[in-house]
């Protein structure tokens, strides 16, 4: 349970996805622009992640690991993303109409988003266990979305702000991302 | 196909529509393995063989390919070439292999590869394609590079490339401004970078 807990901890903060291992940058610049949808692209990611971890990990056992075709993973693990992608949008625009138009196009864009193949990556990897791969999953999501939505509070008030006219934009918002991933070193003593 | 349009297309990518400074693509591999001038080395050459394969493959089956599926086409087509790399790597080139980690097997989801893919080889003659993907793959290196170099010299006080020291920076040698090699170093060089082309008007302000 512990060892659990320390994944999950060091998945959010220490090790997070977008400040220290650079994963699911593109959405952290893209979209970044607005509160509500960051935080509904973070959410949409969670979930794509934790359920292609359990599918992925299944799949590997039960399935790669047997018919020793483990060089096969990435082709694999890629087409199950995919996939899931779909059925997931088909799922939701089925049950839920408001929640299928407020992920509108970020949904689809799951699939490209480096965060969701690289946490199938890392828990193959790291050979977590099923609630390891799990944890991991919702771990890195949860920091994923928390950063999402800290960077986004802070480019709506950069908008106002009285930046040099080259800066404005894509390279201030890096130099934001270095200093939020300074503070955030600050966690780096808590496992 | 004329040698002016080949150099055009081939340029293009160098500047232009430089893919990292400009069209703001691959970034999660930029930023990640830009730590020294051997793993940018690396990146660039994996990227060259995926880029270079997959828009190839793509002009040549542009015609047959149903406008539908062609996404997912596209996509296994990628994962193929980056699992023959990946296995490549992993054979000849450990230390890399190494270095790289998981960035090796993510240029699948890269969006350079799958941008060229269906904004430029779906739609071009293959001559036109290998242009495209040369051009395209020196401006990653040159961003690669530009990034790795400033990184690696001011967090290390010096530079090595494959074993051999080119130079030290004596003062820096000893105390090595360390930030630039952790990932915080990454997105402060490239944010500093951009503005600096912006303000002497080699890419357009926002």
């Amino acid at each position: 349970m512990n060892e659990l807990f320390a994944v999950f901890l060091g998945m959010v903060l220490i090790n997070n996805f977008i400040l220290v291992r650079f994963l699911g940058l593109c959405p952290f610049f893209g979209v970044s622009k607005q509160l509500n949808s960051a935080i509904s692209m973070g959410v949409a990611v969670t979930f794509v992640m934790a359920v292609s971890s359990l599918a992925t990990w299944l799949i590997r056992h039960y399935i790669l690991i047997p018919l020793d075709i483990e060089y096969m993973n990435i082709v694999i693990f890629i087409l199950v993303i995919a996939t899931l992608v779909q059925i997931i949008e088909l799922f939701i625009k089925k049950t839920n109409l408001g929640l299928y138009f407020s992920f509108g196009i970020y949904l689809p864009l799951i699939t490209t988003n480096c965060a969701v193949l690289g946490i199938t990556l890392i828990n193959t990897n790291q050979d977590y266990s099923l609630s390891g791969s799990l944890v991991a999953a919702l771990g890195g999501g949860l920091g994923f979305t928390l950063v999402l939505a800290m960077m986004s509070g802070i480019r709506e008030k950069l908008e106002m702000a009285n930046t040099p006219k080259s800066m404005k934009g894509l390279p201030i918002a890096f130099i934001t991302a270095a200093l939020l991933g300074l503070a955030f070193v600050g966690f780096s003593g808590i496992i | 196909m004329g040698n002016g349009k080949f150099a055009k297309e081939f340029a293009k990518g160098i500047i232009l529509a430089n893919p990292v400074f400009v069209l703001a693509l691959g970034l999660c591999p930029t930023l990640a393995i830009s730590t020294s001038i051997d793993n940018a080395l690396g990146m660039t050459l994996a990227v060259l063989i995926v880029l270079l394969g997959s828009n190839i493959i793509i002009a040549l089956i542009r015609n047959f390919v149903p406008n539908i599926t062609r996404i997912p086409i596209f996509i296994v087509i990628i994962a193929t070439l980056v699992t023959v790399v990946n296995l490549i790597f992993h054979a000849y080139l450990p230390a890399t292999y190494e270095a790289l980690g998981i960035f090796l097997p993510l240029i699948v989801v890269n969006c350079i590869i799958l941008g060229r893919a269906e904004a430029f080889a779906s739609k071009n003659p293959v001559a036109s394609s290998i242009a495209d993907a040369l051009g395209i793959t020196v401006g990653f290196m040159l961003a690669l590079l530009m990034i790795s170099f400033i990184r690696q010299v001011l967090g290390t006080g010096g530079l090595s490339v494959f074993g051999h020291d080119l130079f030290t920076l004596p003062g820096l040698r000893d105390h090595p401004i360390a930030i630039f090699i952790l990932p915080y170093g990454a997105f402060l060089v490239i944010g500093l970078l951009m503005g600096l082309f912006r303000r002497t008007g080699v890419m357009k302000n926002e």
